[in-house]
């Protein structure tokens, strides 16, 4: 969902450009509680990935194609706002290297897939992680969860700005119905990839999972006898 | 506790991540689907793909994922792939380790380094 240049007027552009800043600001104060000598390197790599995931366009109907957003898989790994990071970085080089998402629509594109992507995936996540049983097997489902609810939300955003500073004469509901088909479908493959992912490291090194963390210092309480086993075999 | 749980090491994982990466955008990427995705799809269907302008760097030596003076589509594809995996994992990676906090890991260290010379010399004798 790269946004170019042309789409959205300039005071539009503008506008989420200053909420982008607004919130890369706020994740560069924030992100420091969510990064240790550990979790640095994992951020970096993070990154790294989803830029990579990005690149695989999925097809997801008659001539269409989804990718990765990322946002909902950083947040679960790394931390919320250290994924505002990385999801910014990742369209910073795609808009200044790659030709990917325009330069002057960099702020909306980090609204949308930063603020929006990776909020969205945080926020269903942590909702999931209060009604659902505390136990490691259930990250990544949640995970999963939170990404599928993050691409549609970031749609209906997109719609929303398109609305307010749409250049072309279009009528916004026809955008809307097409936006949000599409990218529910697509948010099927956001939930896939990120639940594999998420999962795969959950089952070997949970402790290196942001949001697996709390499960384990729940965990670190529980009573065991020396014959008991992990039961994170999933 | 998490001990009994490390089957991979933590650099075993950096590593698994970094080759993973690397993977995807160097090789898999080539078949990737090229049909428009869902925004690009949406903005044909219903008419306002046209106001769409050229990025500004769409001279760029990595324009669209494809490296200048490369002939061969599935390596300048993976080349421009590669390329923009090592940049932001440089530019992140930079970035979480500058914010990071010094974790009471290594103030602990020091703290004992200082106040255990005994221990230390002993270890370091053994």
């Amino acid at each position: 969902m790269h946004v170019p240049d042309g789409f959205l007027d300039a005071p539009t552009s503008v506008a989420t450009g200053a909420v982008a800043a607004a919130g890369v600001a706020i994740a560069l104060r924030r992100a420091r509680d969510e990064l240790d000598d550990r979790t640095a390197p994992m951020a970096g790599l993070v990154a790294a990935f989803v830029f990579a995931g990005q690149m695989i366009n999925f097809p997801v109907g008659a001539g269409t194609s989804g990718h990765l957003m990322g946002g909902a898989l950083a947040a679960v790994l790394v931390g919320p706002w250290a994924a505002v990071l990385c999801i910014s970085v990742v369209l910073l080089v795609q808009a200044l290297f790659m030709a990917d998402g325009g330069v002057t629509a960099l702020g909306t594109n980090v609204t949308l897939l930063a603020l929006v992507g990776a909020g969205v995936g945080w926020l269903v996540f942590r909702g999931l992680q209060a009604v659902l049983p505390r136990h490691l097997a259930m990250v990544a489902p949640a995970a999963a969860i939170g990404a599928l609810a993050s691409v549609p939300v970031a749609a209906t955003v997109f719609t929303g700005l398109f609305a307010m500073g749409g250049v072309a004469p279009v009528e916004v509901g026809t955008v809307l119905t097409a936006m949000l088909g599409w990218h529910t479908l697509i948010g099927v493959g956001e939930a896939l990839i990120t639940g594999l992912v998420v999962g795969s490291i959950v089952a070997v090194r949970p402790d290196l999972v942001y949001g697996a963390r709390r499960l384990l210092a729940a965990r670190e309480l529980e009573i065991r006898t020396p014959a008991s086993t992990p039961e994170v075999t999933a | 506790m998490t001990g009994a749980n490390r089957r991979v090491s933590t650099r075993a994982l950096w590593a698994g991540l970094l080759v993973a990466a690397l993977l995807v955008a160097g090789v898999a990427s080539y078949y990737a689907s090229a049909h428009p995705d869902g925004l690009e799809h949406v903005a044909e269907q219903t008419g306002f793909l046209d106001t769409a302008e050229d990025s500004p760097v769409a001279d760029s030596p990595l324009a669209d994922y494809q490296t200048d003076g490369v002939d061969d589509e599935r390596i300048s594809g993976g080349l421009a792939g590669v390329i923009g995996v090592v940049l932001v994992l440089v530019l992140m990676g930079g970035l979480a380790w500058l914010l990071r906090r010094r974790g009471p890991t290594g103030r602990e260290r020091a703290e004992s380094d200082e106040a255990g010379h005994d221990a230390d010399a002993s270890a370091s004798a053994s």
